[in-house]
């Protein structure tokens, strides 16, 4: 039986890629195409009177597929619906990173989800405190309570909106520039930033429209998010490309945090960095783009 | 008698100078004497050479009890004239111990199973064999080990006289009223008449059949009068919508993709990727995507490709448009686009089977090529790759051009998925050899990339490279991980089909399968 | 566990199973057929036996149509059918009990 590492609340989560938990020919080695999480659904991929099945796959998955470095999420169904207290259950037991709360709508949703989870994790014998939650925003409310959504866990990491859910609700369609989900988008990364956790876009659907993806990915990370949900491996590495720090900043931020570490380490308070002062509030964003390069294997020193 | 790929080959099938495969060039140098067809004067001149029927034809050129029968497999799988020739043969004339030598044959030829079946074919020679006839040959029902070679195999048994045809029949898209023959101009079209050329030279009779009769001269010929003894003009020869699909289109399967990369990576971290540099690629999924990263680096680098053999499809026809290719040499054409632009587009020409591959000659192209890339059905840790049985040994695939491109060229890629299903391509035995492991260079799949151990200066490429490479033990271990350690398949003793090496060795043997039953 | 009704889980796609189970008297009988046979027909005819054994199943005609999937997948589905059969396969599963 694989037993996976305990998950690190804090990782590189740029490609967050959904796969049919209940089709064994493609979760069977998911992770071969390089994202940072699988997220293997139990929700809308399948069908209602399938959800046992797909436990039973997913357990045994879980269990027996090595996936390596790569995250695997499992999206669990709704609060309102018979299943989620199974799906928790087996993914408990099966050793998954983290649960996906999908339809999340206030604090409450992820502390109902939270104890579901504790039990689980005393029934298995798994370590308490172990499996990660992220929520998904999929409705207005949902967006409206980012904030104490984000803070309602030890155990969250971030939270993603869903964008086909939220444009029916607010009555509107995909637009290419974004102005659909902008205010939406901006709200829960404010919320995220604002609680310290993570912040991921909505899937984008059209797969034969590779310009428009890739714009969006630009937005993205232009707005700030941390990652993008998939739903085909051929999405991952434009979004690993576009979410890449240019050289000059890989540069600039292994300068700044080498001369931070000599400094801290001769007990020096200031430092410079080419003749300028560095304030000390750049360096965890310097450690970042530097862990970033290394995933992207643009950095292979060992500052991070 | 053990081979240099490991295979335990029959003493009885080592007589009249057979000898066992002894490695690549084993044969270079060697000299041959080359059997020459007995043919009929057509001295007064003749208005025209077409006869009523198939049946007459036959008759006209003597077929009798006993006779080999040739034909190509440019029609592929919509291909009519290999089961109206054989209906002909034993139905209205009665013909039986007949063997059939085709360039390769498939699912369209499942009537021919019957006529093993029932003993009026006795020997089958092929590139291909598919469906029912793959099948019943596995069980045993043909009287005589079926032979199976290679495309440029073929061509030096013929010209060696290892294989005598009697009668050769072209199937012909366009023919004029004596048999100038070209594989484009009518319904059935299929550009690239290659495979046939060999045929038509050296066959004692040859037999034209065509469902578009054009105008003389037809030209220019790909198969010539000079060489026909009939024309059979018939309703059909072939379903075009099987014989070239639309065309053939580059991979959508984010797994081939990911390997077309890395095809193309591995290609371009070579001294060979170079201007002028030469390639062939197959049409299957990551075979033909690894076009679409080629030209990537080839533009990055700003190189142009000298010349692409091949099977041809419309991707390396674009690049040949685009300028992008210099040349395209054409034996065969896989989709409309390749058909419609043989001989059409400037620098897109047809060359027969022998000029492609046959090692016997003095240089077929093969010998100049840089790069293959090809598929495998399985591959094992001596880089012996199985294109021909299927998991369950039953036959059901083609060397065609496999073994020859390998061997010819400087760098053979083979492309494959480490497990297919439950299947592990990557095994530690192939079921069997038909590209010994001595012509394979690097092995691309989905889990990681290999080198062949006899080739330290493209290790060394790839990791100057930076291109991160795995033993092909350790895929092995990784494929069976996922499916699990396969049982060896059980194979009775008696040997159904023969593989010859290019050169005529014998590289490996197919043997009856065994009815599968769970006792240990 | 008994098979209690007729029950099936799985499907005919490439790399998955469709596995069937109906109540019996007489011990264990089972038919597999498969796409892998010639390699895999003793791997997968002890897996699914496993399975049923893990799960306390001695009676009853079980049913495997095989499209190469993997022993993982096996289990999953022949485990699926039982407990659908016993109208029990949507809460309280014993997962790492005597699923496993």
């Amino acid at each position: 039986m694989i037993r996976r590492p305990k998950p690190e609340r804090f990782r590189l989560r740029r490609t967050m890629m959904f796969m049919n938990a209940q089709k064994p020919g493609l979760i069977k080695d998911a992770y071969i195409y390089g994202c940072d999480s699988i997220m293997l659904d139990l929700e809308d991929a399948v069908a209602e009177n399938q959800k046992d099945a797909a436990r039973f796959s997913l357990y045994h998955a879980l269990t027996t597929i090595d996936y390596g470095d790569t995250e695997v999420i499992v999206r669990i169904n709704g609060l309102d619906t018979p299943h989620w207290q199974e799906d928790i259950r087996v993914c408990v037991a099966g050793g998954a990173d983290g649960i996906r709360i999908a339809k999340c709508e206030s604090a409450k949703d992820v502390q109902i989800v939270e104890a579901a989870v504790e039990a689980a994790e005393r029934e298995f014998g798994v370590e308490v405190g172990r499996t990660l939650l992220m929520a998904a925003l999929e409705s207005p409310k949902g967006i409206l309570h980012a904030y104490e959504i984000c803070c309602a866990s030890e155990r969250m990491f971030g939270v993603a909106i869903s964008g086909g859910d939220f444009r029916k609700c607010m009555q509107t369609k995909f637009q290419r520039d974004g102005i659909d989900m902008l205010v939406a988008r901006g709200q829960m990364l404010l919320a995220a930033r604002a609680a310290g956790v993570q912040c991921f876009d909505t899937v984008f659907t059209d797969l034969d429209d590779s310009e428009g993806f890739e714009a969006e990915v630009r937005q993205n990370k232009a707005m700030g998010f941390d990652g993008k949900s998939l739903i085909n491996p051929k999405q991952i590495r434009p979004v690993h490309e576009i979410f890449a720090p240019t050289e000059k900043e890989v540069m600039q931020a292994e300068a700044m945090v080498r001369a931070f570490r000599e400094a801290a380490a001769a007990g020096i308070g200031v430092f410079t960095v080419n003749g300028k002062m560095v304030d000390i509030a750049f360096i965890p964003g310097a450690e970042r783009t530097l862990k970033l390069a290394k995933a992207c294997g643009m950095y292979e020193g060992d500052l991070v | 008698m053990k081979n240099a790929v490991g295979r335990e080959i029959p003493d009885e099938l080592l007589v009249g100078g057979k000898e066992v495969y002894q490695g690549k060039g084993y044969m270079d140098g060697k000299y041959i004497q080359k059997a020459s067809p007995r043919t009929r004067r057509c001295e007064k001149p003749q208005e025209s050479k077409i006869v009523d029927s198939i049946a007459q034809a036959l008759k006209d050129c003597g077929a009798k009890d006993g006779m080999t029968f040739s034909f190509h497999h440019h029609l592929r799988n919509g291909d009519f004239v290999v089961n109206m020739v054989m209906k002909a043969a034993i139905e209205e004339l009665g013909l039986q111990d007949l063997t059939i030598a085709a360039t390769s044959l498939g699912e369209a030829h499942d009537p021919i199973a019957d006529y093993i079946e029932q003993g009026k074919v006795i020997g089958i020679q092929t590139s291909g064999i598919r469906g029912r006839m793959g099948d019943v040959v596995s069980h045993g029902k043909l009287k005589t080990p079926a032979i199976i070679r290679s495309h440029g195999g073929r061509p030096r048994a013929i010209e060696a006289g290892e294989v005598h045809i009697d009668i050769a029949f072209v199937a012909a898209p366009t023919s004029d009223c004596v048999g100038n023959c070209r594989g484009i101009g009518g319904k059935s079209n299929c550009g690239s008449l290659g495979y046939a050329m060999t045929d038509a030279k050296y066959a004692d009779h040859v037999v034209v059949i065509t469902d578009c009769l054009v105008d003389f001269p037809n030209m220019p010929a790909s198969v010539e009068a000079i060489d026909v003894d009939a024309v059979v003009v018939v309703d059909s020869i072939g379903n075009p919508k099987k014989i070239a699909s639309a065309a053939a289109r580059i991979s959508q399967n984010p797994r081939d993709l990911m390997m077309a990369e890395n095809v193309a990576k591995v290609i371009a971290c070579t001294p060979y990727f170079k201007e002028g540099f030469s390639f062939q690629t197959g049409v299957g999924g990551p075979s033909l995507a690894a076009n679409l990263f080629l030209e990537k680096f080839m533009d990055e680098r700003g190189i142009k490709m000298g010349w692409a053999i091949g099977g041809i499809c419309g991707p390396m026809v674009e690049l040949l448009k685009k300028g992008k290719v210099g040349k395209v040499i054409d034996v065969q054409d896989f989709d409309l686009d390749a058909v419609n632009s043989i001989n059409q587009t400037p620098g897109h020409y047809e060359m027969s089977a022998s000029q492609y591959a046959n090692p016997a000659n003095k240089g077929a192209f093969v010998n100049k090529l840089d790069f293959v890339v090809l598929a495998a059905l399985e591959i094992d840790t001596g880089f012996n790759v199985n294109v021909l049985t299927g998991s369950d040994g039953v036959l059901r695939g083609a060397p065609g051009g496999h073994p020859d491109t390998a061997a010819g060229s400087k760098c053979c890629i083979i492309v494959t998925p480490l497990v297919r299903g439950r299947m592990a391509t990557v095994c530690e035995h192939v079921v069997t050899v038909t590209t010994p492991g001595d012509c394979v260079d690097v092995l691309v799949t989905d889990y990681g990339i290999a080198v062949n151990p006899l080739r330290p200066d493209l290790i060394k490429c790839l990791d100057d490279a930076g291109i991160p490479h795995v033993t092909i033990e350790s895929l092995k271990e990784k494929a069976y991980s996922i499916v699990g350690r396969p049982d060896p398949v059980q194979f009775e003793e008696r040997v159904v089909a023969v593989l010859e090496a290019r050169d005529g060795t014998i590289l490996d043997v197919v043997r009856q399968i065994k009815p599968y039953t769970f006792e240990d | 566990m008994q098979i209690e009704k007729n029950a099936a889980a799985g499907t005919l796609e490439s790399s998955d199973a469709l596995v069937t189970v109906e109540p019996a008297e007489a011990g264990i009988e089972l038919e597999i057929s498969s796409s892998v046979m010639n390699q895999y027909g003793r791997q997968i005819r002890a897996t699914v036996l496993d399975t049923l054994a893990r799960l306390g199943v001695t009676d009853g005609k079980v049913t495997v149509v095989d499209k190469g999937a993997l022993d993982c997948t096996l289990k999953a589905r022949v485990e699926c059918a039982v407990f659908r059969s016993c109208g029990k396969s949507d809460a309280g599963i014993p997962w790492g009990g005597v699923i496993r």
